[in-house]
């Protein structure tokens, strides 16, 4: 007998199906996932399951929990459910907590709103609720406010927002993908335990295969609003029916082979350098505190070298970018790119030797320019730019050499995909042939297909014009592939740094081991097929 | 606190000392100043709603500080004699030597300044010379119609605001939402004078509910005072409250699209519940931003209202001073708005930190 059970679910808004005829079905103590890429209707599914699809969407066939139709329950009914019988965990910790409330507060809401006991009781149950998701009270008392705690802490209190009442059904729409590795590798086991210890069924909706391949009992594809395919996940994983599967599976754990570095000659130095935050003063007098956000790293970029930087957030990576675009000031030691130092008033002679290309491909460009005009915004630093039908050849064949066309140059932003947009930002950062380019977190919004493709597009880039970049991510099957070198960074020091593949397989520095378990990894297919 | 309180009075007798004819408590001051800087910076033990409100009470002295010395350096430094100015330019020369010596112009800068702070401070505001009697007095008076009219109209336009946004926000594209929007884009369009003279016409001519004009004065009873100044009130308040509507509304349906909204309602809480209680107090900043500005201009923009109704307020004193170049009364009114709306700045600080705990460990 099955806890969720969803059959020929169709929901259309404004008369645009997303999502047509999908069944699937929880048991208690049951894990699921579904996963599949963007606009694929895998968040639709799990928002149908709650009822809280946006108004104007109409849905069809039915979606029995414990033999009723949530499709058939009124509003009233459906708040009775929520919460008690149905607990959901969103993806984005940071901003899934009401910011001007207790967790406590947040935490005994979900009883009280269900009258399920008086409010001491329930102060009490909240408490036990938070040290069970690994909150204890002593360290983390009722009081505090969300924004008091890490990410990693805040999903926790989500998980115990949503267990409190133990649901039969529990539904986790990307709980991890906002988080550390490190972080990830822990929410997942409070859920899989929960999962266990509850006999709850677990509904989880994920992009990324590897999270679920050794947590999910099921897995369901999804692709277009539709199931394209369904199995127990050991079956699924060792015999794909589906070739849109197999290239998700294929896509999401992407090699690439990059052109052989071709000189050593040094381009970006940093030595010894040290980046402080100023703390309030403690008292009028008194000289004010420091934080040293990165503290004594040197490192060695050469041309055409790739180089990786990985580290939790928190680590200083994105300090250290700023401090090497030269944004902010150093308070100990230097950088040097090709030989001349880099602080905040250099001039644009080296300036246009740096590009950065960003995480957020849409939050980085001006949406009311068109294209043409946003790739040639590096111009302003060149002495003498191209102008009239140079400057149209220069926009063209850099917008080819990302694999768009030409006529791109005149449309708007708003116009692309996601995929597309980061291939705009590259455009933009190759435009004026820079020696050195910053990927900061550039491929982690973007589905592992489309990630995939940039990432091959990144080697053609590197054979076409010998690129030489420094890669900053937090997803280590990534930084593996697409990297000569790397920097393990923790604590604001770099701890480990090496070839990427002798870092990889034989890692030296206890940090960088944590690092490489806790980061989920697809089973090797190879092996298992020929064990089935 | 205890401790900081007996310090201070024991020190305080040491170092007072005289200027001009007032004693003046230098160390008062900067010990004070000291005292609120090193406590809200003293990182333990001081809950972080205090430690702010501390840092703001010591913003608030430092900027009433300034004001004073602002508003004082402006008029020194304005070209011509205060006392010829005042006296207008057919003055006899023994006239205007007799008023400088009335208003100590004689007497040095720093001695004038300390003289007219300390007096403040003191509540002696100096003597009109319009009228040859205190300004404290006359200000008191007008401040006795002015402050209850502001706050009267203020709570009046929360009272009409609040609901008016949350139906709205509640109801976002729907005919009730249009209806609303329709009567505030009204409300703002719509000089507050139009309004008060309707009013006049409807409730004191035809309905004669109300009187049409003057102020009964608080002796005769609270609501007969709150009575003659009910029309008023709703002619400042109509306007305020249209925009304060429009912010809420806004302020609310962004909130009502942040993540933290959709996590209540997988609680199990009602769309409305949901907006009770956790929209309301996030969108608060931005209305509470709006109420601060209007209280400030309500106590002192009130001058056609007054005119209209015939109120002995504050505007009224101000344009009265202006016309007849009193400019000790001016000065005064000046120093006593700006006071006004630096406090009220101050409570609108507070106000956020009580809403928005995050607000609490900045400066």
């Amino acid at each position: 007998m099955s806890l969720l059970d969803i059959q020929n679910l169709s929901i259309t808004i404004a008369g645009i199906p997303i999502l047509q005829h999908v069944s699937l079905s929880v048991a208690p103590g049951e894990i699921v996932a579904v996963t599949g890429e963007s606009g694929s209707g895998k968040s639709m599914t799990a928002l149908a399951v709650m009822q809280l699809l946006p108004e104007v969407a109409e849905a069809s066939g039915t979606i029995s929990l414990g033999g009723s139709n949530l499709l058939e329950q009124s509003e009233a009914q459906m708040c009775a459910l929520r919460g008690a019988s149905i607990g959901m965990v969103f993806q984005e910790p940071m901003t899934a907590l009401n910011p001007v409330q207790t967790i406590g507060d947040q935490v005994m809401e979900t009883i009280l709103i269900h009258k399920a006991m008086p409010k001491p009781e329930a102060r009490q149950h909240a408490i036990d609720m938070l040290t069970r998701v690994g909150l204890p009270e002593d360290r983390f008392p009722l009081s505090r406010f969300p924004h008091e705690l890490s990410g990693g802490q805040r999903q926790r209190v989500v998980i115990a927002m949503a267990i409190a009442l133990r649901p039969k059904l529990l539904i986790a729409d990307e709980p991890t993908t906002a988080l550390d590795v490190t972080t990830q590798a822990q929410i997942l086991t409070l859920l899989k335990d929960l999962v266990q210890d509850y006999g709850m069924g677990l509904l989880m909706i994920t992009h990324d295969l590897a999270v679920v391949a050794d947590l999910a009992d099921k897995i369901v594809v999804m692709r277009r609003g539709k199931i394209i395919e369904a199995a127990p996940t050991q079956e699924l994983l060792s015999n794909m029916q589906q070739p849109y599967t197999r290239m998700l599976f294929a896509a999401s754990n992407h090699q690439v082979t990059l052109p052989p570095t071709p000189t050593s000659k040094p381009l970006l130095q940093v030595k010894d350098a040290v980046r402080d935050y100023a703390l309030p003063r403690s008292s009028l007098f008194a000289a004010p505190g420091r934080y040293r956000a990165v503290n004594k790293v040197s490192f060695t970029l050469n041309q055409g070298e790739r180089l990786g930087l990985v580290g939790e957030s928190g680590c200083g990576k994105s300090t250290l970018t700023r401090a090497i675009l030269g944004l902010e000031p150093l308070q100990g030691g230097e950088i040097l790119l090709a030989g001349q130092p880099v602080t905040p008033n250099q001039g644009a002679e080296l300036r246009r030797k740096m590009q950065v290309v960003f995480q957020d491909p849409f939050g980085s460009f001006n949406p009311r320019h068109r294209v043409d005009r946003l790739i040639t915004e590096p111009f302003y630093l060149l002495n003498d730019p191209p102008t009239g039908s140079a400057r149209q050849e220069l926009i063209a064949e850099t917008l080819i050499a990302v694999g768009l066309s030409a006529a791109d140059g005149r449309k708007y932003i708003h116009q692309f995909s996601g995929g597309q947009r980061q291939r705009i930002a590259i455009a933009r950062a190759l435009i004026t042939r820079p020696e050195l380019i910053l990927f900061d977190e550039a491929v982690s919004a973007l589905d592992v297909s489309v990630r995939a493709q940039i990432l091959d597009l990144l080697v053609e880039l590197c054979e076409a014009y010998s690129l030489t970049y420094l890669f900053i991510s937090h997803d280590l099957n990534v930084v593996r592939t697409i990297t000569d070198k790397v920097l393990v960074m923790k604590g604001g020091e770099i701890v480990e740094q090496g070839p990427t593949e002798a870092v990889f397989s034989d890692p030296q520095h206890p940090y960088t081991r944590t690092l490489l378990a806790a980061a989920p990894k697809l089973p090797d297919l190879s092996r298992k097929s020929v064990v089935a | 606190m205890q401790g900081l309180f007996s310090h201070w009075r024991a020190t305080r007798t040491y170092f007072c000392y005289t200027i001009g004819n007032r004693r003046f408590f230098i160390c008062d001051l900067t010990f004070l100043l000291r005292s609120l800087w090193t406590f809200s910076r003293r990182p333990s033990n001081v809950p972080p709603m205090i430690r702010y409100s501390l840092k703001r009470l010591l913003s608030l002295i430092l900027s009433l500080a300034v004001a004073s010395l602002v508003i004082f350096f402006v008029i020194e430094i304005a070209p011509g004699d205060p006392a010829s100015f005042m006296l207008g330019i057919n003055a006899q020369p023994d006239t205007v030597a007799a008023l400088r010596i009335e208003l100590g112009l004689d007497q040095s800068k720093f001695a004038r300044y300390a003289d007219w702070v300390g007096g403040m401070v003191q509540g002696d505001f100096g003597t009109s010379y319009t009228y040859r009697t205190p300004v404290a007095g006359m200000i008191s008076d007008r401040l006795w119609v002015s402050l209850p009219l502001a706050l009267y109209a203020l709570i009046l336009s929360t009272l009409i605001a609040f609901p008016a946004g949350i139906y709205a926000a509640s109801r976002r594209g729907k005919t009730g939402d249009m209806a609303v929007m329709g009567a505030t884009q009204l409300g703002v369009a719509v000089p507050n004078f139009w309004f008060a003279m309707m009013l006049v016409l409807i409730f004191a001519i035809n309905l004669r509910w109300f009187n049409a004009g003057g102020f009964a004065g608080w002796d005769k009873g609270l609501l007969a005072g709150l009575h003659s100044l009910t029309l008023p009130a709703i002619s400042l308040a109509l306007p305020q409250a249209a925009i304060l509507a429009r912010v809420m509304r806004s302020a609310l349906l962004d909130i009502l699209g942040e993540d933290f909204m959709r996590t209540a309602r997988a609680k199990g809480l009602s769309r409305r519940q949901a907006l009770w209680r956790h929209g309301l107090r996030n969108a608060m900043i931005p209305v509470l931003t709006i109420i601060g500005l209007q209280f400030s201009f309500l106590l002192a923009g009130a001058i056609i209202i007054e005119q209209v109704f015939y109120l002995p307020g504050l505007g009224r004193l101000v344009f009265q001073a202006i016309s007849a170049r009193d400019l000790i009364v001016v000065e005064s009114v000046v120093m006593l708005l700006v006071f006004a709306v630096i406090t009220v700045n101050f409570l609108v600080d507070l106000a956020y930190a009580a809403v928005d705990p995050r607000l609490r460990n900045r400066t």
